[in-house]
């Protein structure tokens, strides 16, 4: 998983290595500073010698400036590091995404998605920034601390590898403690969120019920949970800093007991002295820093392994080797065809399917919610792929097809459709790039979407935005029909792309169809018998499989499914939508 | 208005919080007592042990510091010129400010540990607190505040809180303990130092400041390209099947690579920036630290008013101690007014106003009384009455509930400048079934939402029972009405416990019956675990047509004598729906009913239709008479143009 994502540390790979470089440095000068100090105060003041002072003040102000230059140029390399990092990870996420097929779509989830693009790859940036400009400088802090400490005192640099030991260990057990009790505490964390959001979005189904103090207590208990996990986990964290502190202190007494022996006995100066408590602030200062990045290098780990998992994903429909890059006409042909959208489902989604549809037709589809109405047209367009059998589009099977190809000469309307922020214009032409102003009007014609567009302040040119807010649901459904229309393609599919059209519109959209483009095949679903008893033919699915394949009075003789929706639609023939 | 799946917290850069741009507060230091009144409130005690402790160990840490200074001058040196050195004056001393750091110690255990109280059992008061307000608050509340906006009080702006509460000030309050002592100790053994000190620290403010100002501009652009590139994802993801079968990966990929290369560049420079400051200030530190020496050196050498060695040593380590609180407390500084931030917000919520509900009228459990009149009953008898207490009289009057619904020319608005619903009369008997239609936003869904007074209306009166909704306490008046949604709702919890959300107290049996009425039944015993499946994520794993048929049972099990159905079966197929029917017809038999949809079937066999547009009722009565009648009705009706209308 580390692997994959490093991978796309790739032109960062120098800032990424500058970075420690850089801070190594600034650590190195930080440890020579008080070298320099006690010099200052053994050989220049003690000595009474102003111009070592002079002359090691100078060289000091040196190392000042050598040392803040590497911390700028570790800052700034970190920055860009990190930002650029960050950068590459959504790229990956965001490309690899595109060659998502439904399917994978589906595995995620949309709100899954977003969340990888965004909150998790700034959990990564900042954790990655830490690592580099971190990770490197705490333990060489501590090196050289250790170091120096041995150079100047080997006896009291002992006490101090003690104390880092003991004070490890103690860190240790903590961090390991409070770790297994915070992933507890965010599990219960998120769940109260969720109960808030819930609670905000269902407030009318709340008050509508009167369930206000119902919800409170809900709510409470929860709450209380958390309260009470958190003191556990944060009553370890409290040791912290008091562990930390006795290790300190304990190192100083001892220093200062020690030292003053040796001091008396020659063997020791007291700018050392001084020289040694400053190193054992740094040495322990470290160490608490160590223990801080490892337990937001854990943290961090669920967010990398939620980004490796996009990355890693293979889109499961890819174009075969040598493509078919023509679709001959609109001709459709189900052949033993199932499908199933787990592959280890118990019972297909879609059963046996036997279908021919001729070139031109106009095909209705009805049947139950669940029936697996929309399943059946997705695999026209290669949507998903068939678990079994094959489904052939101008007589050859689609997994031949160039997808690109496949996709521009069938087009589909979704049900669940969605118009982007642009002009209405814009989303037009996602159809056709280079389709003119006239052809984009006469598709909005054929799809009775010009009465309304002509009657916008800006027509054509009215600004949607995110999301299609500002149209109705009628309204989109007619500039998504539109959009499709535009592709000028061999084989069209409605997919309960009119139910919030009234039907008189939606009889005039059939009629335009009917009449304007005789070639296209046309396969619409819909809820209501009115929406296609005038097709060509009509496809009833129930659980799966075709229950029945006919015309209108074919069916209403034959088929009983059929004949009991009609009845109970016809016995109030229409809808009120708008 | 469905709320938003994804509402993870707003990213924040590195530093963002520390050093991001200051958000503009109108009144930071009443915010800042309010919050600390609230801590007090609770935790006066703590709070007071929690001082002292943090007094007692920054104490002891600067009396280390001092320790430095007397352990050269007092003991090493004489020690050293001693002809037979003698620790066990140092051996007393040490013991000493081993006590000390003893107290300190404890003073940084006790302080900790009770600060978590004090934190963890605020952000829950004030969690439960905002809570229970917004459980309060009006639908208006919610109808006109982004979803996004109130989830982001409970997590980003208590987070930043909690931020405040248990580190920022405890900190501040060390540091600011730590500078006073040592600047008093600074002022002892040199004032000329002192000097020096405190301009280096003045030009480490100018150098932050000017940093932070830099770094803010940056900031401000990352954060602006942040939300590009967010609102970008979102808007993509939403569309990806689109883009699939659109073939329009590359032009996505084009857009997001530009947007994206924005954000790196932003970020880039704001990170760098916030880099910059800190080593800048820590060589700074060390400047001042040489200057000091320097000045130290030649004060000492000149023996200028009595300045040794000793205390030039103390000095520097002074020196040293000074600017690191310092730079800490403007650090948190930040952090604070972040937190100020969020802390407004979180208040503001707090100070809402809640629902108004002047109503005193009560829905009782009644029984007939023996002399043709009826009273308050304490079982449950299936009858209901409101109990109406007449002030002037000094009476009590019990009207039996009927479900007899008047809307006497009811006008209402939004806002008062925009009315939408006009002149509103609706006379609905008692087990009457209303219908209402019309194209969306003719008003019909407002309507609905005016019965239980979700809103209030402007003028006119609605009146239930012959009572004044106004006067009727609105838990009664809502309890008396079941309702279901357009947009089905369903909590996390079992399908048992989603559907007993109707009526508490029901037992498995009549939840069972309910979903039988509904029809719900089959499809439940086949879910993996029957009526104990859990659902999540607002029943993200149920289609839209059972999630209605939930809904359906759970008003059912509630049993009200009046329903109101606002497209309840508008996505169950017209066969299931068939059957639904049947239970919807033995739920609403006897109940006053008013239905909304866009369905014939359901709406056929109505009382009354009313058609709406726009806000008024163009047309009411029966089907037939409507058909007759030619109007919108049977326009809408027959998807034809009327022949009685012009067209």
């Amino acid at each position: 998983m580390l692997k994959t994502l490093a991978a796309h540390i790739k032109e960062f790979k120098k800032d990424s290595l500058l970075t420690p470089v850089f801070m190594i440095l600034e650590v190195i000068m930080e440890t020579i500073i008080p070298l320099m100090m006690a010099s200052i105060i053994d050989d220049g003041v003690e000595a009474g010698n102003m111009n070592h002072i002079y002359f090691m003040g100078s060289l000091m102000v040196v190392t000042a400036f050598i040392s803040l230059w590497a911390g700028v140029m570790g800052g700034k390399y970190g920055a860009r590091a990190s930002t650029g990092f960050a950068r590459n990870l959504r790229k990956a996420m965001y490309e690899n995404i595109q060659t998502f097929s439904f399917s994978n779509i589906d595995k995620f989830s949309t709100s899954g998605l977003v969340t990888r693009l965004t909150t998790d790859v700034m959990n990564i940036q900042n954790a990655y920034q830490m690592i580099l400009r971190m990770c490197m400088r705490a333990p060489a802090s501590l090196i050289c601390a250790m170091a120096m400490s041995f150079y100047v005192n080997a006896r009291v640099a002992l006490i101090y590898l003690g104390a880092v030991f003991i004070l490890g260990i103690i860190l240790c057990i903590i961090i390991k403690f409070t770790m297994k009790y915070f992933k507890q505490v965010f599990k219960k964390y998120d769940a109260l969120n969720e109960s808030v959001q819930e609670n905000v979005s269902a407030i009318r189904v709340v008050k509508a019920y009167s369930r206000e103090e119902f919800e409170k207590s809900k709510f409470m208990t929860a709450s209380g949970n958390i309260y009470n996990m958190f003191i556990k986990a944060e009553k370890l964290i409290a040791l912290n800093g008091p562990v930390m502190q006795l290790a300190v202190y304990s190192c100083i007494l001892l220093i200062s007991w020690i030292g003053a022996k040796m001091i008396v006995g020659s063997s020791m100066t007291t700018g050392e002295l001084s020289q040694l408590l400053t190193y054992c602030m740094n040495i322990l200062m470290s160490l608490m820093m160590l223990s801080m990045i490892f337990v937001m290098i854990t943290m961090s780990m669920a967010s990398a392994e939620r980004i490796a998992e996009v990355i890693e994903e293979k889109a499961d429909i890819i174009n075969p080797e040598n493509p078919v890059m023509h679709v001959p006409d609109g001709r459709i042909k189900f052949e033993h065809a199932s499908f199933s959208y787990k592959s280890d489902a118990e019972t297909p989604v879609l059963k046996n399917i036997n279908i021919s549809i001729e070139q031109g037709q106009m095909i209705g589809v009805i049947g139950g919610t669940g029936s697996a109405k929309s399943s059946l047209v997705n695999l026209i367009s290669r949507l998903y792929d068939v678990s079994d059998g094959k489904v052939m589009v101008g007589g050859i099977d689609v997994r031949d097809y160039d997808i690109e190809t496949l996709r521009n000469e069938v087009s589909v309307v979704l049900q669940k459709n969605v118009l982007f922020s642009g002009t209405i214009l814009d989303n037009l032409r996602w159809g056709d790039a280079d389709a003119t102003e006239e052809e984009c009007i006469h598709a909005c014609k054929l799809a009775c979407a010009d009465e309304f567009i002509n009657k916008m302040p800006d027509g054509y040119n009215t600004y949607i935005e995110q999301g299609g807010t500002n149209v109705s649901g009628g309204q989109k459904q007619r500039l998504c029909i539109a959009r499709a229309l535009i592709k000028k393609p061999k084989v069209l599919i409605l997919d309960d792309s009119t139910s919030a059209v009234d039907t008189a519109t939606d009889s005039k959209i059939r009629k335009a169809f009917a009449e304007e483009i005789p070639g296209t095949t046309k396969i619409i679903i819909a809820q209501r018998i009115s929406s296609i008893k005038d097709c060509d033919k009509i496809i009833v699915m129930e659980d799966g499989a075709v229950d029945g394949f006919g015309t209108h009075e074919e069916l209403l003789e034959s088929n009983e499914i059929y004949r009991d929706v009609y009845e109970s639609q016809m016995s109030g023939s229409g809808d009120f939508d708008e | 208005m469905a709320g938003k799946e994804n509402m993870g917290p707003v990213p924040k850069g590195p530093g963002a919080r520390g050093r991001g741009p200051r958000p503009k507060i109108e009144n930071p230091g009443k915010l800042f007592k309010r919050i600390m009144k609230y801590v007090f409130k609770y935790y006066w005690f703590h709070c007071i042990i929690v001082f002292i402790g943090i007094i007692v160990s920054a104490l002891a840490g600067a009396q280390g510091t001092m320790f430095t200074k007397s352990l050269i001058d007092d003991y090493i040196i004489p020690l050293t010129k001693a002809a037979d050195p003698d620790f066990s004056g140092l051996l007393t001393k040490i013991l000493q400010v081993a006590a000390f750091y003893g107290a300190g110690i404890l003073g940084t255990f006790l302080y900790s540990r009770l600060m978590i109280y004090v934190t963890q059992g605020t952000l829950q008061k004030l969690r439960v607190e905002m809570f229970t307000k917004m459980e309060s608050l009006p639908i208006k509340y919610f109808d006109t505040h982004a979803h996004g906006d109130i989830m982001s009080i409970y997590t980003n702006d208590i987070d930043t809180l909690r931020q405040m509460i248990s580190q920022s000030i405890p900190q501040s309050i060390s540091c600011l303990v730590t500078i006073a002592s040592v600047f008093i100790y600074m002022v002892i053994l040199s004032i000329p130092l002192t000097i020096i000190t405190l301009l280096m620290i003045g030009v480490s403010f100018y150098a932050t400041k000017k940093l932070a100002g830099l770094s803010g501009s940056y900031f401000l652009a990352q954060q602006k390209d942040i939300g590009k590139v967010n609102g970008y994802i979102e808007e993509m993801m939403e569309g990806q099947k689109v883009i699939k079968v659109f073939c329009h990966e590359e032009e996505s990929k084009e857009e997001f690579n530009k947007l994206n290369d924005q954000l790196f560049e932003s970020a880039d420079n704001a990170n760098k920036f916030a880099n910059i400051l800190m080593p800048v200030n820590a060589q700074l530190g060390n400047i001042s630290y040489v200057l000091c020496a320097i000045a130290g050196g030649f004060l000492a050498l000149n023996g200028v008013n009595g300045f040794t060695v000793g205390s030039l040593v103390s000095f520097l380590t002074f020196n040293k101690s000074f600017s690191m609180p310092i730079n800490q407390i403007s650090q948190q500084l930040n952090a604070v007014v972040m937190a100020l931030a969020g802390a407004d917000r979180v208040f503001k919520l707090i100070d809402e106003k809640p629902e108004t509900d002047d109503g005193y009228v009560e829905l009782v459990n009644a029984k007939e009384d023996g002399k043709g009149g009826i009273t308050e009953s304490e079982a449950r008898t299936g009858m209901w009455a409101w109990k109406h207490y007449h002030k002037d009289s000094d009476t009590t009057t019990y009207v039996k509930m009927q479900g007899d619904l008047v809307f006497d020319h009811v006008d209402f608005g939004y806002n008062d400048d925009k009315i939408i619903l006009h002149d509103i009369e609706i006379y609905a008997k008692p087990g009457q079934k209303i219908a209402f239609v019309g194209a969306t936003g003719a008003g019909k869904t407002t309507i609905t939402n005016l019965i239980n007074r979700f809103y209030d209306i402007q003028d006119g009166k609605i009146r239930y029972d012959g009572i004044n909704i106004n006067k009727i306490k609105k838990k009664d008046l809502r309890q008396s009405l079941g309702i279901v949604l357009q947009d089905t709702h369903l909590f996390t919890g079992t399908v048992m416990e989603n559907i007993r959300y109707g009526k508490l107290d029901a037992t498995d049996e009549e939840v069972m019956e309910a979903a039988k009425l509904a029809n719900a039944h089959s499809f439940i015993k086949r879910l993996p675990d029957g009526y104990n499946t859990m659902l999540t994520g607002d029943g993200a794993n149920l289609s839209q047509g059972q999630r209605q048929l939930l809904a359906i049972a759970r008003a059912a099990v509630a049993d009200p004598p009046a329903l109101i159905l606002d497209e309840a079966t508008s996505s169950i197929d017209t066969r299931t729906e068939k059957l639904v029917q049947k239970g919807m017809d033995r739920l609403m038999r006897g109940r006053t009913t008013f239905v909304i949809a866009h369905r014939l079937s359901t709406v056929r066999n109505s009382d009354c239709i009313m058609v709406l547009e726009q806000g008024h009722i163009i047309e009411r009565g029966t089907h037939d008479e409507l058909i007759e009648k030619q109007g919108k009705y049977y326009q809408l009706y027959t998807g034809k143009l009327g022949s009685g209308i012009a067209g």
